[in-house]
C-alpha cells in the first residue's frame, strides 16, 4: 500500500496481487510483457571476448523497437547481453552493476566475472525462474577472459562460445561450423557478425541490427550498429497532408514562458515597517 | 479477453521538428458497452511534459496520482524540474517496483528535454506494464488500438514535421486506427508541444 | 507418475490432434475504375521458423480473376488447385472463362461446402466485371462475402487495412475548399499505396517480408496507364484483346 512514509522498503511490491490473483481466478489472464525473441552470442577470442546481439524487441508478432539495446553494461570489462522478458533482462543487469561497483569500492580491487555471474544465478535462482532473464555475460579480469550463460533458473555455463534466444539455433549453426580456438580479434568479430545475421535472417523474433562489443584485458569496445542490413527503402509516396485536413472542434493553448527578465523598480524602497 | 482490454483505450506519441505530439481517444468502456466519452487518459506532467496512460480505467487514476505525488516530491528534493528522460525512468522503476503485481497500464510519455546548450530537443519513449523502457526516435504507441497505430503510424509518418503538418499526422493516425478498433474511440484529443506553447485539440470524429 | 496410478482408479484422458497452423504473411487488394491490383509477400512461416522466402500466395485463376489466399497455406494451396479445376470445366462447357461474379459466388459454395471442417484461408479476389469495372472481393473462411474497393487480410491486415482506410478511402480527411476526393485512385498511385503498405508492415510485422507479388488486370481494351514504365511487369495474360494481367515483382526486407 501506499504508505504517508516518503521512503517505502526496496525491492517488489507485491500490493497489487490479490486483486490481480482475483482478475485472473475471473478468468483474465494476464497480458504478456515486451520480449526480446532475440539471438544473443559472445565468444573467446585470443585475448578476449566478442559479445554480439541483434536488435528486435518484439510484443508477439509485432515489432515493439526496431533499434533496442540488449548488450548492457556490468563494469568497464564485463558486458552482459539479455534475452527473454526485456524488462527483467534491463533491471536485473542494472541491479547487479549497481552491486558490483559497491562491490569493487569495498574491495578495492578490479570487479570478476565469477562474482557478476554469482550474483545474477543466486538472484535468479532466488526467484525460481519468475525473473525471465537469459543472459550471455562475458568479461575480461584479474583471470582472463571468461564467458558464461545464465538461464532464468539460476543455472550456468562456462564454455568458449555461447549463444542464447530464440535465435539460438540459427547462431550456434555459425559457431559450431567456422569456431576455433585462439582466433584474432577481427577474425572473432566477424563470426560474431555472422552469428547474430543468421539469427536476424533465420529467426523471426530477431532482426534488425547487429551490436558487439569487443572486451579485452586494456580495453573495452562497444560497437553499437556494427552492421545495418536492415535499413527501410525509402518509400514511394510522400505522406504530408495538407494544413486543415483534420477536422477539430475545440482548440485551448497554453503558453510556456520562455525566458522572463526581472525588471527592479528603481525609487524608495516600500515601508515594511 | 485480457484485463488491458477491459476498459479500452489506446494512447501514440510522435517526435516532430523542435516539437512533439502526444494524443489519445476519449472512450471509458466496459467491455464492449461504451461508459464515457470524455475520459482523460494523458496528463500533464511539468509545462513541457505530458504522460498517457492507456490501461485498466482503475489504474489510470491510480498512477496519475502516484506519478504526481513523486514528481512533486522530486521537485521539491531537486528544488527543480523534472526531465523527460529522470521522469521516464521514474515510471519504469514505478512500474517494475509492481513486476509481479503489475498495473495494468502502457505509459507513452512525450515532452521536451534541456539540452546542455539551453535548447530543446524532442523527447518520447513508451513503456511495457512492466517498465521496460522503449526510447524511439519517430513514434510510440500503446493501447487496444496498437497494432492499428503501428500500421498507421509506419505509413504515414516522415521526419522533420513542423508542429501544424505534425498535429495532422498525428490526428490522422489515431483518427484512422481507432477507427478500425472496438475498444477505442468515441472523439480523440490531441496535445503539440512546442517550445512556447501547448496547443490541445479536441478532434471530430467518428463517434461509433 | 502416470504410471503408478492404479487401473481403478485411471481418469479419462483426452488427446487430441489440430489439422490446422498458422502460416502468416499478408494479403491485399484494391479496384480501381478500370483495374485491380492483388498483392500478397511471400514469406511463409510457422512459430519463429521461416519455411520457405518464396511461396506464392495470389494466383491467376483466368485473364480476368486474381485469387489471394491467407492463412493455412497447405488450405490455401488446396482449395485454389480445386477453384482452378472448377473454372477449367466452365470453360470447357461454355467456351468462355467464368465471370467475377460468378467466380466470387462459386467461391462462397466451395468454402460453405465445409462448414464444419473448414479451409481455414482468408480469399480475396480482384479482377474485372462484366462492365468493365475493378472489383475486390473479400471472403471470410466459411464463405461469406463482399464487394469492396479495398481489402487487406491476413497476419498484418490490422496494420494495414486503416492505413488503406484513410488513403483510398480518404477516411477522416476533409478535402480542401472547393474540391472533392477522387472516387478512382490512377494506377501508378494505387501500386504505390500497395508498397507502402507492405514495406510498412514489413518494418511492424514478424512475419512479413522476403518478397513481395502484385497481380494488375487490366479491363477489356485499356490502356496501360502508366504500367509500360513500372520496372520489371510482366504480362501473364493468354491473349491481348480482353482482360490483359500483369505481375510487379519487388523484393522485401529479409528480417
Amino acid at each position: 500500500m501506499a504508505s504517508s512514509s516518503v521512503y517505502s522498503s526496496p525491492g517488489f511490491d507485491f500490493s497489487n496481487q490479490l486483486r490481480n490473483n482475483f482478475l485472473s481466478e475471473k478468468g483474465l489472464p494476464l497480458p504478456k510483457a515486451t520480449s526480446t525473441g532475440t539471438t544473443i552470442v559472445g565468444c573467446l577470442f585470443e585475448d578476449g571476448i566478442v559479445l554480439g546481439a541483434d536488435t528486435r524487441a518484439t510484443e508477439g508478432p509485432i515489432v515493439a523497437d526496431k533499434n533496442c539495446e540488449k548488450i548492457h553494461y556490468i563494469s568497464e570489462s564485463i558486458r552482459c547481453c539479455g534475452a527473454g522478458t526485456a524488462a527483467d533482462t534491463e533491471f536485473t543487469t542494472a541491479l547487479i552493476s549497481s552491486n558490483i561497483e559497491l562491490h569493487a569500492l569495498h574491495t578495492g580491487r578490479k570487479p570478476r566475472v565469477v562474482t557478476a555471474m554469482t550474483m545474477l544465478k543466486q538472484m535468479l535462482f532466488q526467484y525460481q525462474g519468475h525473473i525471465g532473464a537469459a543472459l550471455v555475460l562475458g568479461g575480461v579480469d584479474a583471470t582472463g577472459p571468461n564467458l558464461f550463460t545464465i538461464h532464468p533458473h539460476g543455472s550456468t555455463d562456462k564454455l568458449p562460445y555461447v549463444t542464447m534466444g530464440s535465435g539460438s539455433l540459427a547462431a550456434m549453426a555459425v559457431f559450431e561450423s567456422s569456431w576455433r580456438p585462439n582466433m584474432s580479434r577481427d577474425e572473432a568479430l566477424t563470426l560474431v557478425k555472422h552469428a547474430i545475421s543468421a539469427g536476424i535472417f533465420n529467426d523471426l523474433g530477431s532482426g534488425s541490427n547487429v551490436d558487439a562489443c569487443i572486451i579485452t584485458a586494456t580495453h573495452t569496445e562497444m560497437l553499437r550498429n556494427v552492421e545495418m542490413p536492415n535499413q527501410r527503402v525509402e518509400k514511394e509516396k510522400k505522406y504530408g497532408f495538407r494544413r486543415g485536413t483534420t477536422a477539430w472542434k475545440r482548440e485551448t493553448v497554453k503558453s510556456l514562458i520562455v525566458e522572463e527578465e526581472i525588471t527592479h523598480v528603481l525609487g524608495e524602497a516600500m515601508d515594511t515597517t | 479477453m485480457s484485463i488491458m482490454e477491459y476498459n479500452g483505450g489506446s494512447v501514440i506519441a510522435m517526435v516532430g521538428k523542435d516539437c512533439v505530439a502526444i494524443a489519445s481517444d476519449l472512450r471509458l468502456g466496459n467491455q464492449a458497452l461504451g461508459i464515457s466519452s470524455n475520459f482523460q487518459k494523458i496528463f500533464p506532467v511539468t509545462d513541457r511534459i505530458y504522460v498517457g496512460l492507456p490501461g485498466l480505467a482503475t489504474d489510470v487514476t491510480t498512477l496519475r496520482e502516484r506519478f504526481r505525488y513523486r514528481v512533486n516530491m522530486y521537485t521539491i528534493k531537486e528544488e527543480r524540474e523534472i526531465e523527460p528522460e529522470t521522469f521516464a525512468h521514474l515510471v519504469s522503476s514505478t512500474l517494475y517496483e509492481h513486476r509481479f503485481g503489475p498495473y495494468f497500464i502502457e505509459p507513452v510519455m512525450a515532452g521536451l528535454s534541456k539540452t546542455p546548450s539551453g535548447g530543446l530537443k524532442p523527447f518520447i519513449a513508451a513503456t511495457d506494464l512492466i517498465g521496460c523502457l522503449n526510447f524511439a526516435k519517430d513514434f510510440v504507441v500503446a493501447g487496444t488500438a496498437s497494432s492499428k497505430l503501428y500500421g498507421v503510424a509506419e505509413g504515414l509518418w516522415e521526419p522533420g514535421l513542423e508542429p501544424e503538418d505534425l498535429f495532422e499526422t498525428i490526428s490522422q493516425t489515431i483518427l484512422n486506427a481507432v477507427d478500425r478498433d472496438a475498444y477505442s474511440g468515441w472523439g480523440c484529443i490531441v496535445h503539440v508541444i512546442t517550445k512556447d506553447k501547448v496547443v490541445s485539440r479536441t478532434l471530430k470524429g467518428r463517434m461509433d | 507418475m502416470p504410471d503408478m496410478v492404479p487401473m481403478s482408479v485411471a481418469q479419462p484422458q483426452e488427446r487430441q490432434f489440430n489439422p490446422y497452423s498458422d502460416n502468416g504473411g499478408t494479403i491485399l487488394a484494391v479496384a480501381g475504375a478500370n483495374f485491380s491490383v492483388i498483392a500478397g509477400d511471400t514469406r511463409q512461416s510457422e512459430g519463429y521458423s521461416i519455411q520457405t522466402r518464396y511461396a506464392p500466395k495470389v494466383f491467376r485463376l483466368t485473364d480476368k480473376a486474381v485469387l489471394a489466399v491467407n492463412g493455412f497455406a497447405a488450405d490455401g494451396n488446396m482449395f485454389v488447385k480445386k477453384v482452378k479445376q472448377r473454372l477449367e470445366w466452365y470453360r470447357h462447357a461454355h467456351s468462355k472463362d467464368m465471370p467475377l461474379r460468378a467466380v466470387a459466388r462459386l467461391i462462397q459454395s466451395m468454402l460453405y461446402a465445409r462448414r464444419f471442417f473448414p479451409y481455414y484461408v482468408y480469399n480475396i479476389l480482384g479482377g474485372i466485371e462484366e462492365d468493365g469495372s475493378g472489383a475486390v472481393y473479400s471472403f471470410d473462411p466459411v464463405g461469406s462475402y463482399e464487394r469492396e474497393a479495398c481489402r487487406a487480410a491476413g497476419a498484418a491486415s490490422s496494420l494495414v487495412q486503416p492505413f488503406l482506410d484513410n488513403q483510398i478511402y480518404f477516411k477522416n480527411q476533409t478535402p480542401a475548399p472547393g474540391t472533392s476526393h477522387p472516387a478512382h485512385l490512377a494506377l501508378t498511385d494505387v501500386l504505390a499505396l500497395v508498397i507502402d503498405s507492405f514495406t510498412s508492415a514489413t518494418e511492424r510485422h514478424i512475419e512479413v517480408g522476403d518478397g513481395l507479388e502484385m497481380y494488375v488486370v487490366l479491363a477489356k481494351g485499356s490502356p496501360l496507364q502508366g504500367l509500360e514504365l513500372v520496372q520489371g511487369v510482366q504480362e501473364m495474360s493468354t491473349t491481348t484483346d480482353g482482360e490483359r494481367v500483369f505481375i510487379v515483382r519487388r523484393n522485401l526486407k529479409r528480417d
